[in-house]
């Protein structure tokens, strides 16, 4: 006889008080494949954990939001935001679907030069270029996005001495109604410090203004938002027309669309409150074509859109470790998925499901990462069905920022594979071991 | 380790304990767990039972026997 199914045993006391305002629990279930191409699998093969990208998911998510753009507006080109994710499949996969490169770095720069953009195709913006940056991003045509007047300076004296007229456009920071207002990059609109830039600029004569760009914030859920700050680039480009007969070639509205991820202390669910990549696009549109902005003169809009783009792509694959009773009887379960991997559990409350079936019973469970830190902590309490130790698990929405801002700490960071749209898995960066680490450090004589 | 003698339990898995009005739920395994101890079976007979036929090994159950145990104590559903 085939023997049953073993769930660990566990009793769960039954609360009568006031159901909460959303009554009956969601049902959870299960994640056991990811592009048909079984979890199980996956991690017997390539390890635990795994962070895994779906190619699929990158050009549906790409082509519904090129589509929601392109029908409203008639120039529209995405640039993929490099910082979101920079591995160079995962750009290449962006830059094959047409979108330029955005870089915030010199490092970020090289990567974008290196996965074949043409200068002229990537976007160079933050607040840290160097003068080396600079003449090459000059000599090579790309997009300038000045962030402060140090840089503007910089820039007017590089131009007096190079050959060609480096492309410019300032980044504009604005008020629109939102909160906390991102102040600290570009110039400011209100103040009159965008435009004093934007003078200095036409005034210098060796710089050429090509675009105006801004970037209003991170996890904007008010398509509104984009609205009044399209609204506000248009009336700047409007007034260089005027002013100097200068036509702008592009606005560039940045990114900041937020994705479906739900942001801790958040009410409500993401998938419940942001705005889909239509509203955001309805919003912007609208704004630039009611400005003042003369039909023929209407610039080429440019989106460098990251969450929203890879968010739901990115997987990440791991496994139960142990199972603990707190103090106070709570269950808590430790996952091999760590803080120091999945950087975005500082901002999100992720969503874990288990990799096989189980049973409709569940139990409130504080969901930690493997560290030996107290800060290693995945969800602090979470309705969870009762997993074993080797369990598998699935962190859904975590192609954003993870696979950037994740820190070699305590543990190596483990290999990401990317599913093909026929299924087949390619490594696309291999784990870390201790030869990478060590390679890099040098023992001084004395202490060898 | 005995269960409270008073404890209703359901076949679904529902437990009453009508010593303080509380009431609980059980899945499957540890619904057959609560009967055996309903039973008086002792811990080498109830792993023998489960082990025959549940896909688990020894030592995982034993571990899970035992944390199940804890949960019942402090659920106060055992006897002093």
């Amino acid at each position: 006889m085939e023997k049953l199914v073993f769930e660990r045993p566990f009793i769960k006391k039954l609360n009568s008080g006031m159901p909460s305002k959303f009554g009956l629990k969601t049902r959870m279930e299960p994640i056991t494949e990811i592009d048909e191409v079984s979890v199980k699998e996956l991690i017997d093969k390539y390890g635990s954990p795994l962070f895994v990208i779906s190619e699929k998911t990158i050009r549906k998510t790409y082509k519904s939001a090129e589509r929601a753009f392109s029908t409203r507006y008639p120039k529209v080109q995405f640039a993929w935001s490099y910082k979101t994710n920079y591995l160079d499949a995962v750009c290449r996969v962006f830059h094959k679907e047409g979108a330029w490169a955005e870089v915030v770095s010199g490092f970020e720069y090289e990567k974008a030069l290196r996965n074949n953009n043409p200068g002229d195709q990537i976007i160079f913006n933050g607040p840290d270029k160097s003068r080396k940056d600079l003449e090459l991003a000059t000599a090579n045509g790309s997009l300038i996005h000045i962030d402060h007047f140090d840089e503007l300076y910089a820039l007017i004296d590089l131009a007096e001495k190079s050959e060609k007229k480096p492309k410019v456009a300032i980044r504009i920071n604005m008020d629109t109604g939102i909160y906390p207002q991102w102040d600290r990059f570009g110039f400011n609109y209100e103040n009159g410090e965008a435009w004093d830039a934007l003078n200095r600029i036409m005034l210098s004569g060796n710089l050429d203004l090509v675009g105006l760009h801004t970037h209003i914030g991170t996890f904007i859920l008010s398509a509104d938002a984009y609205g009044k700050a399209a609204a506000k680039l248009a009336d700047l480009a409007v007034s260089l027309e005027r002013k100097y007969n200068h036509v702008i070639k592009y606005i560039d509205m940045g990114g900041g669309f937020a994705s479906n991820s739900n942001l801790k202390g958040a009410y409500l669910p993401g998938s419940d409150t942001v705005p889909g990549i239509d509203e955001y696009a309805d919003a912007i549109s609208s704004a630039l074509i009611n400005s003042a902005i003369k039909p023929d003169n209407l610039p080429l809009l440019i989106l460098e859109t990251g969450r929203a783009l890879i968010d739901e792509a990115g997987y990440l694959l791991g496994t139960v470790l142990a199972n603990k009773r707190m103090a106070d009887g709570r269950r808590s379960t430790i996952l091999d998925i760590g803080v120091n991997i999945l950087f975005t559990a500082f901002w999100y409350d992720h969503n874990i499901r288990p990799a096989q079936p189980f049973s409709e019973h569940s139990e409130e469970t504080a969901i930690y990462g493997p560290l030996c830190m107290n800060i290693d902590v995945l969800r602090e309490a979470v309705d969870f069905p009762p997993l074993k130790k080797d369990d598998r698990v699935v962190i859904n929405r975590v192609g954003a920022y993870n696979m950037t801002q994740w820190m070699q700490f305590i543990t190596m960071r483990p290999n990401v594979v990317m599913i093909d749209e026929k299924g087949g898995v390619h490594i696309i960066r291999r784990n870390e071991t201790i030869d990478d680490l060590v390679s890099l450090e040098k023992l001084p004589p004395h202490l060898k | 380790m005995k269960i409270k003698k008073n404890i209703a339990v359901s076949e679904s898995g529902f437990v009453f304990d009508p010593s303080t009005g509380e009431s609980f739920s059980l899945n499957q395994v540890g619904l057959e767990l609560v009967e055996l101890l309903k039973q008086g079976e002792d811990f080498d007979a109830i792993k023998k039972e489960i082990l025959e036929k549940y896909d688990v090994d020894e030592i995982s159950f034993e571990k899970y026997y035992y944390d199940f145990i804890n949960s019942l104590n402090q659920n106060q559903l055992l006897e002093d």
